[in-house]
């Protein structure tokens, strides 16, 4: 089952540190380009913005030395570099409305400030967890918490509902996703709960056409996840979000038990309220018929937003309008959910052939933790993490480029959005505690065929 | 736990495949499709968005574009508008453009391929792209003049420097304030839009180039001459037959000398000179003169001088025609102006200015100079030879007989004190119980300045008592600066 990992381990600090100077200098340069593009002069707050990156950048490579020095060197670099190509976007577009007065966005300054948060916890969990093996201690409270955290918007008082989606809580005045908090805690469950029953889940129950089907003891928390999903899907009218847990918790249901019945049986489960949702809700019924033809007169009107955004990604062509160049200010919510529109009106599809694969890169090295590390947790976790970004990625994308059904999701680290951004760097520091993990030397233990890591490896506590 | 992690990464590259290929898709297979939508306003934002050239008569804009601070981000503005509308057009953001600004949108916008080392400058500096400047051949004043010569009447006027072919004046009227269409209060341009196509007397059209052509009338007498001249066996005082009306070959129909129904005879005998055949302009003179000629002589002169040719000068011109496979009553009727001859008022200038400039027809240009934003010339006018419908001496002769008819002829109402002024007038018939067109056609010299003129007033009546004082004053306004 485990396989020998072969190469030397190297703490590799050094390349970090190139790396990251490297994605500030990026990232901070395509600021300056969007200042040039919009009002023919560099932003005024150029110095400021440049220097705090790099004083972030400094603080993250301090506590990766300080904590986790055996980290993928790629992994942050990735995360800062996609981070401020994102406010450079944020920027972009902001300007472009400041200009052309069509309607109001975020500003960048604003996501500034939520990505010094966002740094600031990745660092206290690099810091603070220093191993990762804890976190199976909060299992349940973290099934609880994710429960809790995802159907808080149904509640009256402190829910809100935008575009069709009740997926936002809003406290005096600042509103949070919790879904993006929620997938933190549910992977970390999922991880929890499925290490432990792996075996049973795997082996036992009775075998059907070929097809080992679970026990109906074990099927109990399956049910819960669906009925979760079920919930978000029915009660928020958030297909996207409902889409990324049940894919989340199959995958890594797959992963724990190596049963491909599984995929089939989450398969199986999640068409009906597809369907459901497809035929039952009219706005979801609207995004299915802009999804297949947008661009016909009688659609063309319900479907503006996803046009907009496909003249956008036509408008930037091979190489793009131009940071600071392009028109993503006719897309409504072209620096959140349209995101990905306005890099590729501006950067063109080099410019978003470049961002997917910074994406892919990031998913890779979660895997790869995900296959180096020597407890099962630690895998879970890692897969999880990663699949979870991966999807994220293509249900936003997808959306927006017409390969599935728009929904309401954001890209992970570029997208305005607070909760998003500060969840996302939570998940980029659990990512590296990870990545540690997989990479210390005595960790790289080879496991004989057959053997269950977790099982030796995991002296905690079952919660 | 390896090889379902496996299976999770391919599950995650074929997602990520599908995104790779759905945006090559989008911006690369079906960009042309997508930037072509109708609906598809970036098109327009990135038309509209550009800081554009601005179009300059004299050293001042009449064309400009300034930043209007909303969704379009520039403005364009046009001062005077209605004067000079048929040559620069309109910039409209809802109904496109027209005139120079069409003609010249590449050149205007800065996307022009000779203003490729310009653009490169402008990004490698840093500064905000910015077209070209286009500088018109106009002469303001002679604009102005022939403006207000033709203020409230229906008509076009055009002058031309014979020696070069720039066009000096183009007026067409009515016209129309492009500032009306280049809007961004779209509503408003749609109204002003349908108003302006609604109205009968078309003041869209471009008169002196593009409209539907006129029949010139007596004013084609000119090129009959020149025919004549040029085959050999005509000279100014060739004696040629005039008698007081003539009945057209093989037909019933009868021409009478003049116009009225009056059947004076062209001269003692029923016949004259040709010189005074052209100063009295008699119609018989020219019908038979033109059947004399033929033709294949006929349709040659014409083409020399233009006749038959697409211009782009860079306003596309509708090409002017006397028909073709005439028999000789046809004939007869196509020599004095009538029958199948269509002319455009630019046409009937470089007629004209064959005569003022040796026989040569310069080919007309608007356009003066190209300019770049920080003043690097990057093309000026040079002149080019169209065709030479006669020679040097002929057309010496021309002018003789032509300053005869402003001197004592039809086209006294041109004549300039201290000028040599001549000239042919035109009384076009073009319709039952309407006024006929009223023509002037002729060229100016004092010194080294020349000035050739064509002016129709429509349903004017007798060219020599309107169009013939609108040239003089066009005339005037060039001679006299």
């Amino acid at each position: 089952m485990a396989t020998i990992v072969s190469y030397t381990a190297r703490p590799r600090r050094l390349m970090h540190a190139v790396l990251l100077a490297f994605a500030v200098l990026i990232g901070v340069g395509s600021y300056a380009l969007v200042g040039l593009g919009r009002f023919d002069e560099l932003p005024p707050n150029l110095l400021e913005y440049g220097i705090g990156a790099a004083l972030l950048a400094v603080v993250l490579q301090v506590a990766v030395m300080w904590r986790a020095p055996y980290t993928d060197p790629v992994i942050l670099p990735l995360v800062v570099l996609l981070n401020l190509l994102g406010m450079a976007l944020i920027k972009s577009v902001h300007a472009a409305n400041q200009i052309y007065g069509l309607r109001s966005s975020a500003t960048a300054e604003r996501q500034m400030l939520w990505a010094v948060l966002g740094v600031g916890l990745c660092v206290a969990v690099i810091v603070l967890l220093r191993d990762h093996r804890h976190l199976r201690r909060y299992t349940w409270i973290s099934a609880v918490a994710g429960g809790v955290l995802l159907l808080l918007p149904l509640l009256p008082g402190i829910g809100d509902s935008r575009n069709g989606s009740r997926i936002w809580i809003s406290i005096a005045g600042n509103s949070f996703q919790p879904a993006e908090l929620a997938k933190i805690a549910f992977a970390l469950f999922f991880a929890g709960y499925l290490v432990s029953r792996r075996d049973t889940l795997a082996l036992a129950g009775p075998k059907v056409l070929g097809i080992h089907l679970p026990r109906w003891s074990d099927f109990g928390p399956i049910l819960v996840a669906w009925g979760f999903a079920m919930a978000v899907l029915v009660f928020q009218t958030d297909l996207g979000t409902s889409l990324m847990f049940f894919g989340l918790f199959v995958v890594m249901l797959y992963v724990a038990t190596d049963r491909l019945s599984w995929l089939v049986i989450g398969a199986v489960m999640f068409l009906p309220p597809a369907v459901f949702a497809a035929t039952q809700m009219s706005h979801v019924r609207t995004r299915i018929t802009c999804w297949l033809d947008p661009l016909s007169g009688a659609n063309y009107g319900g479907c503006e937003q996803i046009n907009q955004g496909l003249f956008g990604l036509a408008n930037g062509g091979i190489t793009g309008a131009g940071l600071g160049e392009g028109r993503p200010d006719v897309v409504p919510h072209a620096e959140s959910d349209f995101i990905f529109t306005s890099f590729a009106e501006e950067l063109g599809m080099v410019g978003a052939f470049a961002l997917l694969l910074l994406y892919l890169l990031l998913v890779q090295r979660a895997i790869r933790a995900a296959v180096g590390i020597s407890d099962g947790f630690g895998t879970l976790l890692a897969g999880g993490l990663g699949f979870a970004m991966a999807l994220q990625v293509f249900v936003v994308v997808g959306g927006v480029t017409r390969v599935i059904p728009l929904t309401g999701l954001t890209l992970p680290f570029l997208a305005a959005g607070g909760s998003s951004l500060v969840c996302n760097w939570i998940i980029a520091g659990i990512l590296v505690r990870l990545s540690d993990a997989a990479r210390r030397p005595a960790a790289r233990q080879v496991d004989g065929p057959g053997a269950a890591p977790a099982a030796r490896t995991s002296p905690e506590v079952m919660a | 736990m390896n090889k379902p992690l496996r299976h999770v990464w391919l599950v995650v590259s074929v997602l990520f495949v599908l995104l790779f290929t759905s945006t090559t898709y989008f911006q690369v297979v079906a960009q042309g499709r997508l930037n072509a939508h109708g609906q598809n306003l970036r098109t327009t934002y990135n038309e509209y968005g550009r800081h554009r050239g601005p179009i300059v008569v004299d050293g001042e804009a009449i064309a400009s574009s300034t930043a209007s601070e909303d969704t379009y981000g520039f403005l364009r503005g046009y001062d005077p508008g209605a004067m000079y509308a048929p040559v620069t057009g309109y910039y409209s953001v809802v109904y496109g453009f027209s005139g120079i600004e069409r003609s010249l949108n590449d050149t205007l916008s800065g996307e022009a391929d000779a203003l490729f080392y310009h653009r490169i400058s402008d990004i490698l500096s840093g500064k905000q792209g910015r077209g070209a400047t286009v500088e018109l051949t106009l002469d303001s004043g002679a604009q102005k003049a022939a403006w207000d010569a033709l203020d409230g009447k229906r008509g076009a006027a055009v002058a031309l420097d014979p020696e070069t072919g720039a066009v000096l004046a183009m007026v067409s009227a009515p016209s129309y304030d492009p500032n009306d269409l280049a809007t961004h209060d779209t509503g408003a341009a749609q109204q002003s839009w349908s108003a302006l196509n609604d109205d009968p007397e078309r003041p869209l059209t471009n008169r002196a180039i593009g409209g539907d052509l006129y029949p010139p009338g007596s004013a084609f007498k000119l090129v009959v001459a020149s025919a004549a001249l040029e085959s050999g066996e005509y000279t100014s005082d060739s004696v040629i037959p005039g008698p007081g009306s003539f009945e057209l070959p093989n037909s019933s129909s009868v021409m009478n000398n003049f116009s009225g129904g009056r059947t004076e005879p062209c001269g003692p005998d029923d016949e004259s000179t040709l010189a005074e055949a052209l100063r009295q302009s008699c119609n018989t003179s020219f019908a038979e003169l033109g059947i004399a000629v033929g033709e294949d002589d006929l349709t040659a002169t014409a083409e020399e001088f233009g006749f038959g040719q697409r211009l782009e000068i860079p306003l596309a011109v509708t090409p002017s025609t006397i028909g073709s496979d005439l028999d000789d009553a046809q004939l007869a009727t196509t020599s004095i102006g009538q029958y199948e001859d269509r002319v455009s008022p630019l046409q009937m200038a470089m007629v004209a200015g064959a005569f003022a400039n040796d026989g040569v027809v310069m080919e007309p240009q608007l356009v003066g100079a190209v300019r770049t934003s920080d003043l690097s010339t990057v093309s000026e006018l040079s002149p080019k030879e169209l065709g030479q419908p006669l020679s040097a001496s002929n057309a010496a002769q021309m002018r003789q007989m032509m300053v005869g008819v402003v001197e004592n002829g039809t086209g006294t109402a041109a004549a300039i004190d201290g000028v040599e002024v001549g000239g042919k007038t035109g009384t076009a018939e073009w319709g039952e119980d309407r006024a006929a067109h009223s023509w002037y056609v002729g060229y100016g010299q004092k010194d080294d300045q020349k000035i050739a003129v064509a002016v129709v007033v429509e349903e004017g009546g007798y060219g020599s008592r309107t169009a013939a004082p609108i040239a003089r004053d066009v005339m005037k306004a060039v001679i006299d600066r």
